[in-house]
């Protein structure tokens, strides 16, 4: 049967033989696992040149990661019906620890995105509703026949809109706005009809300009102004758009070479080691470089919507390709906005930029992709 | 497919997700490719635009300033250096509490309120960011001692050592030097592209005097360093270095003891004194009293001590020597006799009854001699020694103004000498074309009367008056006047030689000079006793304002500043001329009684060794041979 599958997927032939291999006993699809681990080491010397060739900074990064596999191995054990059954509960939990944030949650730079827990450390409630929404929807759909009626879909923007609020009031239009495009996405493969996309896409353009004016916090709009002119203020919020396309363009097709950016380096590049770290990338590597990221990326977007396509039920197919479409949107955002496509919105490159609670996300994320992918054969006898 | 799990319509479910997942494959491709076109873009196409952005933003270009060259006397002697000045800089990015640094800042070196603005003002304005703004310039050692304890507590406050303009004689050569001060927006908005690039790193210039006429020379050119620096404008390395090329030094004709002996003799009183070697026009003293302290322009005057020379009655922001036009008296006298001897309307032989008045034939004006009783019978050298107005009045009105005027100009009066400082005046010597243009009247015999003695409207500066008399003391040969030793430019101002029929004139002119000195009846005979050497020279007092034409004069009861300017010019030894000066003294009252012992004083310094023997300095530049340096060229 699993033979069947896999000539359905043109161009794949590594899952074929992770069929029968000691990755696949142990839950692990091997071509996903090592385009992962390539990004991850990869991301580790590009970080050491952002980071101004700090071991520290190494080592910390590096400990994230080692948590973010585990999690992810850990992940792949559980079977999707076990995740299907807890959605609902897991769901329900995060909105409470989200109401906890808005409570008691930690302050920093504006914003109450924080829970402390004594004895383990601080954690974004956001963070596990990146995944906790998707799955929501899916479980939802799992039961309807397609395509969603219009309560169907009124129902399931109820179960996306609730936590995207919270997380938006803290305010973290980032993590909102994927959690949003995770949930929406999963709306969409339910087969969410073309008119009510199209209707949906005339009202936000119409309510966009309203947004702006009335909805936006300062630093948001600023980072629109910025975006839409980034040379009106050259020296403020328009330096990390200009100083990071200048990083990029003067990289050219091979780049200064490994530790010989000079805008990262002499420090023009701010966020250098987060956010911004394609810069980097951009200008020690050049284009060749950037590209090379950008197919890796691709690889693990495209098995992961393989690994849906061949998903067996419905809350496994639309949870597996929510997930895979979100990493995609992770890289399309940082790399559109680092490139000065897009406005500067706080998303990092994923699996590269250094810190932040994303890397067990999304790492967890791949886990349940995996254990989608490995538990099939189990569920199809 | 997989097996129906549920009870819906499978085949309508996979139909729909395979519709949208290939959806979503397409759009993730197309995204790919946006995001794959944005990098080609930005690093392919754009490319070279960005490298150059990039290097702007690591590599600075420093200009690195020239030092000014300094200023010497003949002799070596430093008149103008460059000292280090310590100034307080301040860089806002490093600031924590703008506020509370400048008051601290104020604490231990007091700021004016003008220093707050000026450096508010740059703040404000356009600038570079973590670029030194400028708080207080020359901080005393005190201050200084003060400021580098406490600094550890004043982040952003820095102490810059740079390297300022300071004149060791003050006042003395402040008239002749002139100054540097601060370049201000308006002489940058003057100055070419290429000036402003060399002048990118300097913050003086010559503003007035010899550090004005020679500043390019003075300034030198501006170097560069290429270094690379991190977003701080930390200094991380130099990549490449063109040093500056240092302003050439600057040496006189002038002697500073000479300067010094002029200087000394106008104390106390309002005046000029040039003095000039008549071999080869090197000017050895150029005072002008009272002077102004140079050093306190160079960082910028404060407004009180502005205010302070600017309104005091004597003046002192005046350059006299330069630009002070006064009626030359009697000091022009063997021009106009020369004049008569060369044209014959008069001989040394004739003479003339002076009854201490000459009356215009058929007009009642009188003029007066300054002798009321008149000379008797008087002749040429008589009428030179004795200083006979009659003689001249009368010789003049057989002369004619059309005349007189055409020989003056060969002594260079009228226009200016052509010295090298910048702003020189010309004074007046004026023609029937000049009293039309300037006062739109014709000429009449009474100007000409007034002119023959150096009165009425004409008007020299002390420095044309010392370059006329050395055209007699080189016997009518011109030469220019210089105060700096430098090969002359070919476009510079050469006068034709004052030819005469008969070349004795020159000797019997000079003796009658000599007699005002040495004669018997001469009007500085008590300056010429005990002379080591020969002097020919001449008096001259000349009036402020004309006295009504009976009325009586006396000095007592005028106030000072209406009293006769005090005149004298000479040249010494008499038979190998090695000087020549000239000494005005405003309100001195008599020309041979006040300025004629000055001369005396100036020509003992520079003619005499230090036992009182005769011993002129060689010349500095052999005008006879033509192949030294400072031989006009011929155009």
């Amino acid at each position: 049967m699993s033979r069947e599958f896999v000539r359905e997927m043109p161009g794949e032939q590594t899952g074929g033989s992770g069929g029968t291999g000691l990755a696949w006993r142990l839950h692990l699809d091997s071509p996903l696992l090592a385009a992962l681990t390539m990004l991850c080491l990869g991301g580790m010397f590009v970080l050491y040149s952002a980071g101004g060739e700090s071991t520290q900074m190494l080592i910390r990064q590096a400990m994230r990661l080692g948590g973010g596999l585990m999690a992810l191995m850990i992940l792949a054990q559980i079977p999707p019906r076990t995740y299907r059954f807890w959605t609902p509960m897991i769901y329900a939990g995060g909105i409470v620890l989200l109401l906890l944030v808005m409570l008691v949650g930690l302050e920093a730079k504006g914003a109450q995105r924080w829970l402390r827990v004594p004895g383990f450390g601080a954690f974004q409630p956001g963070e596990i509703m990146k995944l906790a929404v998707p799955a929501m929807v899916a479980w939802y759909f799992s039961e309807k026949s397609p395509p969603p009626r219009l309560h169907h879909v009124a129902m399931a923007l109820v179960i996306i809109l609730i936590p995207v609020a919270l997380i938006a009031r803290q305010p973290d239009l980032g993590t909102a706005l994927l959690v949003a495009a995770a949930g929406l996405l999963v709306l969409f493969l339910a087969g969410l009809s073309w008119r009510l996309i199209a209707g949906t896409l005339a009202v936000i353009s119409i309510a966009a300009p309203l947004m702006y004016f009335f909805v936006l916090h300062d630093y948001q709009r600023t980072r629109v102004d910025t975006f839409l002119n980034p040379g009106a203020d050259p020296l403020g919020a328009g330096w990390n758009i200009i100083q990071s396309k200048t990083a990029i363009g003067s990289g050219g097709l091979t780049g200064k070479g490994w530790l010989h950016g000079t805008q990262s380096r002499l420090d023009f590049l701010p966020e250098s080691s987060t956010d911004f770290i394609l810069a980097v990338l951009g200008e020690e590597l050049g284009l060749v470089g950037v590209l090379g990221l950008l197919a890796l990326y691709l690889f693990i977007v495209v098995r992961g919507l393989a690994i849906s396509w061949k998903a067996q039920d419905t809350y496994s197919r639309l949870l597996a390709a929510s997930i895979s479409l979100t990493f995609f949107i992770y890289v399309f955002v940082n790399m559109g906005m680092v490139s000065g496509l897009l406005p500067v919105v706080g998303v990092p490159l994923p699996l590269v930029s250094y810190g932040g609670t994303s890397i067990i996300t999304l790492l967890a994320g791949f886990g349940i992709l995996m254990s989608i992918q490995t538990h099939r054969r189990l569920m199809t006898r | 497919m997989p097996r129906p799990l549920k009870f819906k319509d499978h085949h309508q479910e996979n139909r729909i997700f395979s519709a949208r997942l290939t959806a979503t494959l397409v759009a993730v491709l197309v995204l790919s490719l946006v995001l794959a076109g944005r990098m080609v873009w930005l690093q392919a196409m754009e490319h070279e635009r960005y490298t150059t952005l990039s290097d702007r933003n690591r590599v600075q270009t420093q200009t690195l300033s020239p030092p000014r060259g300094l200023i010497r006397d003949r002799q070596g002697r430093i008149l103008a250096d460059n000292r280090p000045n310590f100034s307080v800089t301040l860089i806002p990015e490093q600031v924590r509490d703008l506020e509370e640094t400048l008051s601290e800042v104020n604490r231990l070196v007091t700021l004016e309120e003008e220093d707050v603005q000026r450096f508010l003002g740059r703040l404000r304005g356009p600038r570079r960011p973590w670029e030194p703004i400028p708080l207080r310039a020359r901080v005393t050692e005190e201050e200084l001692a003060r400021l580098v304890v406490n600094q550890h507590r004043l982040p952003g406050v820095r102490i810059d050592a740079t390297p300022i303009r300071h004149y060791p004689h003050g006042e003395m050569l402040s008239h002749v030097l002139g100054y540097v001060n601060r370049i201000s927006r308006q002489d940058l908005d003057r100055m070419s592209r290429e000036q402003r690039a060399n002048y990118a790193g300097t913050h003086f210039h010559g503003r007035s005097g010899l550090e004005r006429q020679y500043e390019s020379l003075l300034h030198g050119t501006a170097g560069h360093r290429k270094v690379e620096t991190n977003a701080r404008g930390r200094v991380l390395r130099v990549l490449e270095e063109d040093p500056p090329q240092p302003g050439e030094d600057l040496q006189l004709h002038l002697d500073l003891e000479v300067q010094r002996a002029a200087w000394e003799a106008l104390e106390g009183h309002r005046g000029a004194i040039v003095a000039m070697d008549p071999r080869d026009g090197g000017v050895l003293a150029f005072v002008s009293r009272p002077g102004i302290d140079p050093n306190l322009f160079v960082t910028g005057i404060s407004r009180d001590d502005y205010d302070a020379y600017r309104d005091d009655l004597d003046r002192p922001l005046f350059n006299r020597a330069l630009q002070g036009q006064y009626p030359p008296g009697s000091t022009i006298k063997m021009m106009h006799g020369l004049a008569g001897l060369e044209h014959g309307t008069v001989t040394w032989e004739d003479s003339i009854w002076d009854p201490g008045y000459f009356r215009l034939p058929n007009q009642n004006r009188v003029f007066r001699d300054w002798k009321r009783e008149g000379h008797g019978w008087v002749d040429m050298h008589r009428a030179v020694a004795e200083s006979c107005d009659t003689y001249f009045y009368k010789m003049a009105y057989d002369l004619g103004i059309d005349r007189m005027q055409a020989f003056n100009s060969g002594f260079g009066l009228g226009r200016p000498t052509g010295v090298d400082l910048p702003n020189e005046r010309a004074g007046i010597q004026p023609s029937r074309e000049w009293k039309r243009r300037a006062r739109g009247e014709s000429w009449f015999h009474g100007d000409t009367i007034n002119a023959s003695i150096g009165q009425g409207y004409t008007l020299a500066t002390p420095m044309q008056l010392t370059y006329a008399t050395t055209v007699l003391a080189r016997q009518g040969q011109p030469v220019t006047p210089r105060i700096a030793e430098l090969p002359l430019a070919g476009d510079t101002l050469v006068q034709e030689p004052v030819t005469l029929s008969e070349p004795e004139h020159w000797d019997r002119m000079q003796a009658a000079m000599e007699d005002v000195l040495h004669g018997e009846r001469g009007t500085a005979r008590m300056t010429g006793r005990n002379a080591a050497y020969r002097i020919a020279g001449k008096t001259g007092t000349s009036q402020v304002f004309s006295l009504e034409q009976e009325e009586e004069y006396d000095e007592d009861e005028i106030e000072e500043r209406l009293r006769d300017h005090a005149l004298f010019i000479a040249f010494a030894p008499a038979d190998d001329p090695a000087i020549a000066v000239a000494v005005l003294v405003e309100n001195g009252g008599s020309g041979g009684g006040v300025a004629a012992p000055k001369a005396r004083q100036i020509m003992d310094t520079w003619l005499l060794d230090e036992n009182g023997e005769l011993d002129p300095p060689p010349a500095m530049q052999d005008l006879d041979n033509p192949t030294a340096a400072g031989v006009p060229k011929e155009s």
